[in-house]
């Protein structure tokens, strides 16, 4: 299975695989493909590990609970896959820095962890925000021709794409 | 619909990870995990991320309606509203850049072996749904603010679906052959 070692598919074949995913996800188990809402689960169960107390009576892990659910299985599931992938292409490697940020911002990694942290708490509360993310309302909303999805994933790529300019 | 199957708490815990499984497996393959690869569609300068998407989009969604139309799948859309939708929207947008991450693609990079993924970005990812869980109460007036309900375009335009889903397929095919003959 020589396809399975490459280290690059074509985009387009990876969007067809994942748009016949959601097929099945729809299918077999009544839920469109999405990640954002493990987080905000996780999140919470954390949060009752760090402190002791049960979340349950906070309005937000009402409408959504600190459990193990499909989702949460789901963005494991996204972990496991991406190491096989990496791991027959030869591609696994642990690394700190992406290259474009050496180029541009030198070789300390403490700078881009501690960006990361600060993006990845934007990231967080933006996606609980708009109830979706590149994946919940970028692949699984638009396909189902969701008006919040599109309008979602328009303000996602304007900002970012604003955001990224002023970065780099 | 397979309601039996939809109903097995057990078994839906399997296909979640399974179907995560082959996500996770594709993103990596497309490069969809990788920092520059994203920073590099936010910077115009690589389509990669946005060639997954709008081909995922078209698949995803000729197959999804020609199911509902045989009955065999619900749809889900999601409520939004201008102040969870747009004001969401353009937080996302900024942590998408800052981070170079989705929450999806994260779980790839970090199952690729991106530190920075797994010691950064992942657990502000955690703090930030946590910050956001407890402001969710003091929230609620902005979050309903221009409330639009879970309506599809269809639905919306009150026409046909497949009204909207040739066009659009028609417009994402020509906007694939222009990004291409462009060399992004």
């Amino acid at each position: 299975m020589d396809i399975l070692t490459l280290k690059l598919w074509s985009p387009y074949w990876v969007g067809a695989g994942i748009g016949i995913l959601s097929w099945f996800s729809f299918l077999l188990s009544d839920k469109p493909i999405g990640c954002s809402t493990a987080f905000a689960r996780s999140s919470g169960m954390v949060e009752q590990a760090l402190t002791g107390k049960s979340v349950k009576n906070q309005l937000y892990y009402q409408q959504f609970p600190a459990e193990i659910d499909w989702e949460w299985m789901f963005v494991l599931g996204i972990i496991i896959g991406s190491f096989c992938s990496a791991n027959l292409s030869g591609e696994f490697q642990l690394r700190w820095l992406p290259s474009i940020w050496i180029a541009r911002f030198g070789l300390q990694v403490f700078p881009r962890i501690l960006t990361a942290f600060l993006g990845g708490i934007l990231m967080g509360i933006g996606a609980r925000w708009a109830n979706g993310c590149t994946s919940g309302h970028g692949i699984s909303g638009t396909l189902q021709l969701a008006v919040s999805s599109w309008i979602a994933v328009i303000f996602f790529f304007a900002s970012g794409i604003l955001a990224a300019y002023l970065i780099y | 619909m397979l309601k039996n199957l939809h109903l097995k708490k057990q078994a839906q815990l399997i296909l979640g990870l399974f179907m995560g499984i082959i996500f996770g497996f594709l993103l990596q393959k497309g490069g969809a995990g990788k920092y520059d690869i994203i920073l590099g569609q936010l910077l115009l300068k690589d389509f990669t991320v946005i060639k997954i998407m709008l081909s995922a989009v078209v698949t995803g969604m000729i197959g999804i309606y020609i199911l509902k139309g045989f009955g065999l799948v619900q749809l889900h859309p999601k409520p939004g509203s201008i102040g969870m939708t747009v004001v969401g929207g353009l937080i996302f947008g900024v942590g998408f850049a800052v981070l170079g991450y989705c929450p999806g693609t994260i779980s790839a990079a970090i199952g690729q072996g991106n530190l920075d993924a797994l010691f950064g970005g992942l657990i502000g990812i955690l703090v930030g749904s946590g910050i956001f869980a407890h402001l969710y109460p003091s929230l609620q007036g902005i979050l309903k603010k221009g409330e639009f309900g879970d309506i599809t375009i269809p639905e919306y335009f009150k026409v046909n679906p497949w009204m909207v889903i040739l066009p659009l397929c028609l417009i994402i095919i020509l906007f694939f052959y222009w990004i291409e003959s462009m060399g992004l």
